[in-house]
């Protein structure tokens, strides 16, 4: 449950950047995040929650967005996104099975938020 | 308003973690931050390795614990300088609790520091504590598909330690299938198959290890 933590560092980001912008009243955000990153959106959905509940924050909409997993083949040096399942990471142009490279699917930063 | 931010939500602690990599270059040491499940076999492949090397490097660790302070009083039996870092149930270490803990070691002539951080092949794999290198212990029992299941962790390695190898001809694990998976996403990770129970294979992992200590030194 480490996205107790991630809320706890995304609650202080959007009281930095709302303090910035001054504006008062948050009425969503949106986060990002890689589909191997390590989280669960149905927990950090809850950890938001259990972090902003007192704050001015409270009741705001957070939205997450999976970016998918890009990545490159080491042989052929083509980009590709691996299907669902993750068992098989072979490349669709040219076979080649192992050590591809990541391009995206890591991520895990606020994109923006909506506030008045 | 709509406010366009972009700003990783865990920079707070990257930026930790870049603080102590420059205090950790500044005095040559090789910090590797240990993970994998419970009972993977850690604290036992550190004992071992504490204990093999004591006249080659001086080497210190932190001790990331749940509850207990059980590993570290084993870790503290090999003579090795330990602290112990209690969670108090939280899933992982991080930047704040290693600078923290860093403040209370004596560093100055250490070659290399072990994080061992809680077990657990999800959370840790997201902070980086200032580390060189990250290194996954998987045990045999767990079975060849974990890499595949916890990618992050194993796309994050340097080293994948392949632990309790005594215990092959029991249990259904390929060798190759775990290599693969964790190679599919990391073709520099370096695979070393070990029984720290029974020190085969420990010679590989030492070896990389010298040269990670030469490598530091040189800066």
């Amino acid at each position: 449950m480490h996205e107790m933590s991630i809320a706890q560092s995304l609650v202080g980001i959007i009281e930095q950047e709302m303090l910035k912008h001054e504006v008062t009243r948050l009425i969503r955000v949106r986060v990002k995040y890689g589909r191997i990153s390590a989280i669960v959106p149905e927990a950090l959905q809850t950890a938001f929650q259990v972090m902003t509940m007192d704050t001015p924050i409270k009741g705001a909409k957070l939205e997450i967005e999976e970016i998918p997993l890009v990545a490159r083949c080491r042989e052929c040096k083509k980009e590709f996104s691996p299907e669902d399942d993750l068992l098989i990471m072979t490349c669709p142009y040219c076979d080649a099975e192992f050590g591809h490279e990541i391009i995206s699917g890591k991520e895990l930063f606020i994109d923006e938020l909506e506030a008045e | 308003m709509q406010i366009k931010v972009i700003r990783k939500i865990l920079e707070a602690n990257d930026r930790i973690s870049e603080q102590l990599k420059g205090f950790f270059r500044e005095k040559k040491i090789l910090v590797l931050n240990l993970m994998s499940s419970p009972g993977a076999g850690k604290t036992t492949l550190l004992e071992k390795t504490l204990t093999d090397l004591k006249d080659e490097f001086n080497m210190a660790v932190i001790e990331g614990d749940l509850q207990t302070s059980n590993d570290a009083e084993r870790i503290a039996a090999t003579g090795a300088q330990v602290i112990q870092i209690n969670t108090e149930g939280g899933c992982h270490l991080d930047g704040s609790m290693v600078l923290e803990a860093t403040g209370q070691m004596e560093l100055d002539n250490v070659d290399v520091l072990f994080v061992e951080n809680v077990g657990n092949l999800v959370c840790p794999a997201e902070f980086s504590v200032g580390e060189d290198h990250k290194v996954t212990i998987l045990s045999v029992v767990e079975g060849d598909d974990k890499p595949e299941k916890y990618p992050l962790i194993f796309a994050e390695s340097r080293v994948m330690l392949l632990n309790k190898t005594d215990l092959l001809p029991y249990v259904d694990f390929s060798m190759e299938k775990a290599s693969n998976f964790a190679r599919s996403l990391n073709s520099d990770m370096v695979i070393y198959p070990v029984s720290a129970k029974t020190r085969d294979g420990m010679d590989s992992w030492y070896d990389w290890l010298r040269k990670e200590v030469r490598h530091k030194k040189k800066g």
